[in-house]
């Protein structure tokens, strides 16, 4: 069953179109991967999905609900949850409050029970803490909930934002880059990690990745992007065998001589 | 021993500074002003100090950073620096012999030359002068051969001379209200400064108690307390202050009743506008809308004249006047909610200067007023008891104040607390972890407006009258400092802020004219020396001071550029 399903999808900017109708499905439990060369349009295919751009042609379901043009509060409250390609964190927040804030769409409490902190609005912010620093333990930073995101290193930065990102515990998680700029070692460990994500906690993941062994190694289903246009869909193999994408990536002399090539997975 | 050398060129170079300050200060008129202002009458003037603190400092300074602990070589560091600072008072008086500066640097007058000559015939006061500038140049610096103890107590017991001396006319005022109890105290007093008796005992017994104090050692940390003990220290200290809170106008009197008052009215609107900025980092420049709002629908309601609406009480008007700004700050909110920093800045600023126009046209006059106001507004009364006066009205400033204050510390630690934080660092993201932005700035804006409006209603009653002129734009940059001095977002920094900036100036009307110019340099003095606000909120702390670590950053890897693969980037 398609738990995200973009019908001709189109986001223009000026005359530029960033994205150009872009039909894409992405199955539960799957890991997905969205490639293509810088500008092809996939982290503008992001935030169409997640509300901060409102496509001028096509629609976005979510488990078969439209939810193209939603604010991204409310496409937040429905599921799905991002990381961004540079880190977002909020920066001058501790690493237990920025998950905190990612809890927001469970947190029922309002203003008068803020004010009057009455049992229920105790509780609930009880076990939100609680629920908080289990997360930070989920995600290897126990003991680090006080320090300030900034001074996190990079590496625990980055599994913050994702912790960040599953706090809302959504059905869908979109992860932009997530191992740019870490060596062979840290990349291995977020590939397990992201695994671990779908294996154990059951949500769909729609992945950004500019690095192949890691898109190919992790990925079920890739689609890839090449000036906003969809050039190809299908398993690792079926990619790699592309003509149509090693030309995009690497030019149309390198296409011929390097499609026969078996690439390692 | 060339760094040592040097140093000597630094000493002479920190005693023209001293002097150069010392100068400065004679010239802006400040020291003549104050030549009358005894600290001790008779003997020593606030004047005096303004020439010689320079001259001190600069000596205490030059000894101090010395490289050599030699005694006598500090001792001769500071006669030098001390002698400088003299030289340049010197070559001051000596110019204006020979030229007339006195047609450019009016304040240049015979009355200064005789004061800082100490009143003796030219040549010798010059003389005088110098040896003066030596004499303090090495006792500030044998100052620092002292022990500590005996150091911290002599520093602070000069200093509590200086302070009760200038401010002996508000303390005397303090005092006279104390019924008999005043006898104890008033023959401290001359008529003006401290008298001689007063200087010896206050010498005596401040000195005294701290050298008592430094003497006292550290004692060890008691390990385990009791649940009780650890609420007493938890709470002793609110109930003192509660306690000190509630006493204050009876102990101070009705003058400063009214500072009081004032102060209270601005930390009230401090609170209000520290949930707006502080909290969600919304830059409001017309905050002193919401107060005029509150403060003009509280008078429209309840004056007896003529223009007034429906003539209600006090209680009655105040939840109209309440809601009234706070829907004032959601209509501001509505238009501005996509607007960020200096954009928002400027449309609230006009915001502030439409409320402001409004009130004064034409248009509205039949209701408002226009610039002659709205008079006869009623005062709060509870059975018979009425609100008439400062000290009374001060109760009902301070019950709005702690409404305001445990509003913001609840909202501070929940959920919405944290929101409007995400909002400030980023919104996009913050929208994207499911915060709904209209709605929670929204209610920054709301609780802005509730807070301020409330004490416009209060200034009002207060006045008993309205003008336009109440509400001009200084007063939202004043709040808005007041929240910048006591540390942006901190609950208790709006207290100390708004005791700073509305309670100094008020206190130093001592200094008249040289009342802003003080106020100023204190201001920039310390965003200087404490950038993060006196009170600043434990984060602002770690953001300010906290060594920032470098994140390592490393270079993407390089797996893919064996030839076959498909390379990205």
């Amino acid at each position: 069953m398609a738990i995200l399903v973009s019908k001709k999808v189109t986001k223009r900017f000026g005359g530029l179109e960033a994205v150009s109708k872009v039909d894409l499905e992405v199955k539960e439990h799957a890991i997905y991967s969205i490639i293509g060369p810088n500008g092809a349009g996939k982290t503008t295919f992001f935030n169409c999905v997640t509300g901060f751009y409102t496509p001028e042609e096509g629609e976005i379901l979510l488990n078969d609900r439209n939810i193209t043009g939603l604010s991204p509060d409310r496409v937040a409250h429905l599921g799905i949850s991002r990381t961004y390609q540079n880190i977002r964190l909020f920066k001058n927040m501790t690493a237990v409050e920025n998950i905190l804030v990612g809890m927001q769409p469970h947190l029922k409490s309002g203003v008068i029970g803020a004010i009057l902190r009455d049992p229920r609005t105790i509780r609930e912010e009880k076990e939100a803490v609680e629920e908080a620093n289990r997360l930070l333990g989920y995600i290897n930073l126990k003991g680090m909930g006080d320090l300030l995101a900034k001074n996190l290193p990079y590496g625990q930065q980055r599994r913050l934002e994702i912790g960040r990102a599953l706090a809302s515990k959504p059905k869908l998680l979109l992860l932009d880059e997530p191992t740019a700029g870490m060596n062979p070692r840290e990349t291995q460990d977020m590939v397990n990690f992201i695994r671990r994500l779908r294996d154990e906690l059951g949500i769909t993941i729609l992945l950004i990745e500019h690095q192949m062994r890691v898109v190919m190694s992790i990925s079920e289903q890739i689609t890839v992007l090449d000036f906003g246009v969809k050039i190809a869909e299908g398993t690792p193999s079926e990619i790699q065998k592309n003509p149509q994408v090693v030309e995009a990536y690497l030019g149309r002399g390198a296409a011929s001589g390097l499609s026969q090539t078996p690439v390692e997975g | 021993m060339k760094s040592e050398t040097s140093y000597w060129v630094k000493t002479v170079q920190n005693g023209l500074i001293g002097g150069a300050i010392a100068m400065l200060l004679s010239l802006i008129g400040i020291v003549l002003a104050f030549g009358k202002t005894y600290i001790i009458i008779g003997l020593f003037s606030m004047g005096q100090v303004f020439v010689f603190t320079p001259i001190i400092l600069e000596s205490f300074v030059s000894a101090r950073k010395a490289p050599s602990k030699n005694a006598l070589t500090l001792l001769l560091l500071g006669g030098l620096s001390g002698l400088m600072g003299g030289v340049v008072l010197v070559v001051m008086i000596a110019l204006q012999q020979v030229i007339n500066l006195r047609s450019v640097l009016i304040n240049l007058s015979p009355d200064l030359i005789a004061l800082l000559t100490f009143k003796l015939p030219l040549a010798l006061g010059l003389f005088v002068l110098i040896i003066a500038a030596v004499v303090i140049g090495v006792i500030s610096a044998a100052f620092l051969l002292l022990p500590a103890r005996i150091r911290g107590a002599l520093s602070q017991a000069i200093l509590t001379i200086v302070i009760l001396g200038l401010f002996r006319d508000l303390i005397v005022t303090v005092i006279t209200h104390w019924g008999f109890v005043r006898y104890a105290f008033l023959w401290l007093f001359a008529l003006s400064g401290l008298s001689i008796p007063g200087v010896i005992v206050v010498f005596v017994v401040v000195g005294g108690l701290f050298y008592w104090r430094l003497g006292r050692k550290p004692k060890p940390v008691v390990k385990a307390r009791t649940i009780q003990q650890q609420r007493l220290i938890r709470w002793g200290p609110m109930a003192v202050l509660g306690i000190i809170g509630l006493l204050l106008p009876v102990i101070l009197g009705s003058y400063f009743s009214e500072i009081l008052d004032n102060v209270g009215i601005y930390i009230l609107m401090g609170l209000g506008l520290n949930i707006v900025v502080g909290f969600a980092g919304l830059l409001d420049l017309g905050y002193v809308a919401f107060y005029a709002i509150g403060a003009y629908t509280l008078g429209v309601f309840t004056t007896s004249e003529a223009v007034g609406i429906w003539h209600l009480n006090f209680w009655a008007a105040t939840p109209i006047a309440l809601i009234v700004a706070v829907f004032a700050g959601v209509i501001l909110g509505l238009p501005v909610l996509r607007m960020r920093g200096d954009y928002l800045a400027i449309v609230t600023l006009g915001f502030g200067e439409i409320i402001r126009i409004l009130v004064l046209s034409d248009w509205l006059k039949p209701l408002l007023g226009g610039s002659e106001g709205i008079q006869r507004i009623a005062q709060p009364s509870i059975g018979s008891f009425i609100f008439g006066n400062q000290q009374r009205l001060y109760y009902l400033i301070l019950i709005g104040i702690i409404l305001a204050g445990f509003i913001s510390v609840r909202l501070k630690d929940s959920h919405l607390g944290r929101s409007w934080m995400a909002l400030r660092e980023d919104e996009d993201v913050a929208q994207a972890m499911g915060i709904n932005k209209v709605a929670t700035k929204l209610l920054a804006f709301a609780m802005g407006a509730l807070f301020s409006g409330l004490g416009g209603a209060l200034f009002a009653t207060k006045i008993g009258s309205v003008y336009p002129q109440s509400f001009s734009f200084i007063v939202s940059i004043n709040i808005l400092s007041l929240i910048i001095i006591g540390g942006m977002g901190s609950i208790p920094g709006v207290f100390i802020g708004g005791l700073a900036l509305v309670g100094l100036p008020l206190l130093l009307s001592q200094f008249a004219d040289f009342r802003y110019l003080i106020y100023g340099a204190a201001l920039v003095a310390m965003m200087l020396v404490k950038p993060e606000g006196l009170s600043p909120e434990a984060r602002r702390r770690l953001e300010l001071h906290e060594e920032i670590k470098e994140v390592p950053y490393e270079e993407p890897a390089s797996v893919l550029k064996t030839p076959g693969e498909l390379g990205g980037r």
